[in-house]
């Protein structure tokens, strides 16, 4: 067996086996009952689940909020990254900004864009968007910083036009940052959605995994987690091998 | 000459204090848009933060997020190097643990608290650990960065000189892993912060996540944002100190 494979099989004996524990912790009551339900019994829930309307309408909200927020932020973080890389006196500006943006616990934010929109979908995406535009725009930026100036001289040498530098030498080179940048955005609107319906909305997963916790329903609670748990690392992963393959196929050319 | 040298950092303060008045201008204009049930102005905020500032009580609130803050930063950082030393010494379980860890950051952790609640309780316990679950990850990665990046040549500079164990640590493996793990120290301080508030928003009668949200449900627009101004500066105030000690290290390395 190759190093590679060894490493993905260990990975997956890791990840099961920890399940396992915890099942096990959970089926001789070391931890108790009415806290964690067994992994086995949080998967029966989440297909029992997946079968309602109603979660399913709260899925839909929550996907379709999410899909918004991360389209904004990574049309919102491209383009502004792309204006400020051309403008190196206003990125000097709000570099620091930028440096300490993500110090800041956005989430406080959230009541006053509450208060701001309504309670609706938009301080949802709102929030989701507030989260990961920066990390997108921050991504275009380093990317950009890093095409080398060989291929633009290159390109000037071939005659290629404005457009076609971009397209063809300037977004390849620019695109394993900016690869980065759209996984981030992703995450961090998924994260930034959930917590706003979380903390205070009318629908969604996170509303209703809170609804579930406040009256005790410990089967939907956990049921909805591993959904969302599992809707995060699946999207993640997903993003991951598209980059991996784009980059294999880099490799090659 | 001298007069450029002299130029530079005073258009660097002006653009500075540009930003700045743009934000504040920004604040105003929100605020003229949507009016004192959302929002109240930079002026009135300014001076009831400095009037909650005098006051025992907001102190109480201030020491009880501290206090959680602290101890979930003194956990995350111990346990966190302590694990990222171990993988990084060992390649193949930090191979298979780092991209793990990655899924683990980008799932939403926030579902996560009514399990943390369930198992800790209410009180700052909760808090605590809801503060390391978030700062922890990064933590863990960069320390495993540093400890794999490491050059060879360093280990076989001290082996041929013969350094003792302690001195091989003390001048050679700690000089070089402190600059990447200082990195990590700053991204897990600012997200331990964002645990232990969104903690308090959730579930808590202490602190100042429970302040904002308090002022949320009392419709208390002043508190609300005067409480967000003053997190909001205290974050940003202690990343720039964190921001500035970390690219010292860099430098020097």
């Amino acid at each position: 067996m190759s190093r590679a494979a060894r490493i993905v099989w260990t990975r997956w004996a890791t990840g099961l086996s920890a399940v396992l524990l915890l099942e096990l912790a959970c089926r001789t009551g070391l931890v108790p009952k009415l806290a964690v339900l067994p992994p086995s019994e949080m998967i029966t829930a989440m297909i029992a689940l997946l079968q309602t309307d109603e979660v399913l309408g709260n899925v839909a909200q929550t996907f379709s909020t999410v899909a918004l927020a991360f389209a904004a932020a990574v049309a919102a973080g491209f383009t502004f990254g792309t204006l400020l890389h051309g403008l190196p006196r206003a990125r000097r500006a709000i570099d620091p900004l930028l440096a300490s943006y993500y110090s800041v616990p956005i989430f406080v934010f959230y009541p006053l864009l509450v208060a701001l929109f309504g309670l609706n979908i938009l301080p949802l995406v709102a929030i989701g968007f507030l989260a990961a535009a920066p990390a997108m725009l921050i991504a275009t930026l380093l990317g950009l910083d890093r095409v080398p100036h060989v291929l633009l001289r290159v390109a000037r040498m071939h005659r290629l036009g404005w457009g076609r530098t971009a397209i063809l030498v300037i977004l390849p080179a620019a695109l394993p940052n900016l690869f980065q940048g759209i996984k981030l955005s992703l995450a961090y609107a998924f994260i930034g959605v959930i917590a706003g319906e979380f903390i205070l909305s009318s629908g969604g997963l996170g509303y209703s995994i809170a609804f579930a916790y406040e009256s005790f329903d410990n089967r939907t609670m956990y049921g909805l987690m591993l959904f969302v748990l599992l809707s995060a690392v699946l999207s993640n992963a997903l993003l991951s091998s598209w980059e991996g393959r784009l980059q294999r196929r880099r490799g090659r050319a | 000459m001298s007069g450029t040298s002299l130029q530079r950092p005073s258009t660097r303060w002006l653009d500075g204090l540009l930003i700045v008045v743009i934000m504040l201008a920004i604040w105003q204009a929100l605020y003229a848009y949507a009016g004192s049930v959302a929002l109240t102005a930079p002026w009135t905020t300014f001076q009831f933060a400095a009037e909650l500032l005098a006051r025992p009580t907001f102190w109480g609130h201030v020491q009880a997020t501290l206090s959680a803050f602290a101890w979930s930063v003194l956990i995350a950082a111990i346990v966190g190097i302590l694990m990222g030393l171990w993988l990084g010494a060992f390649r193949f379980a930090g191979d298979v643990a780092d991209p793990m860890l990655a899924a683990l950051y980008t799932i939403p952790k926030v579902t996560l608290y009514p399990v943390i609640l369930l198992l800790f309780g209410l009180g700052p316990s909760a808090k605590i650990a809801f503060g390391v679950i978030h700062g922890m990850i990064p933590v863990v990665l960069f320390t495993l960065g540093a400890v794999r990046n490491i050059r060879p040549v360093l280990l076989r500079t001290a082996r041929s000189m013969h350094l003792s164990t302690p001195q091989t640590i003390r001048f050679v493996l700690v000089p070089a892993v402190l600059p990447e793990i200082t990195s990590g120290l700053r991204i897990g301080f600012s997200l331990c912060l964002l645990g232990v508030l969104i903690g308090e928003m959730f579930a808590s009668q202490r602190g100042l996540g429970f302040l904002i949200i308090n002022g949320i449900n009392s419709h208390n627009v002043k508190l609300t944002t005067a409480v967000t101004l003053i997190i909001v500066i205290s974050a940003v105030a202690s990343n720039g100190a964190l921001l500035a000690l970390d690219r010292r290290l860099h430098r020097t390395a």
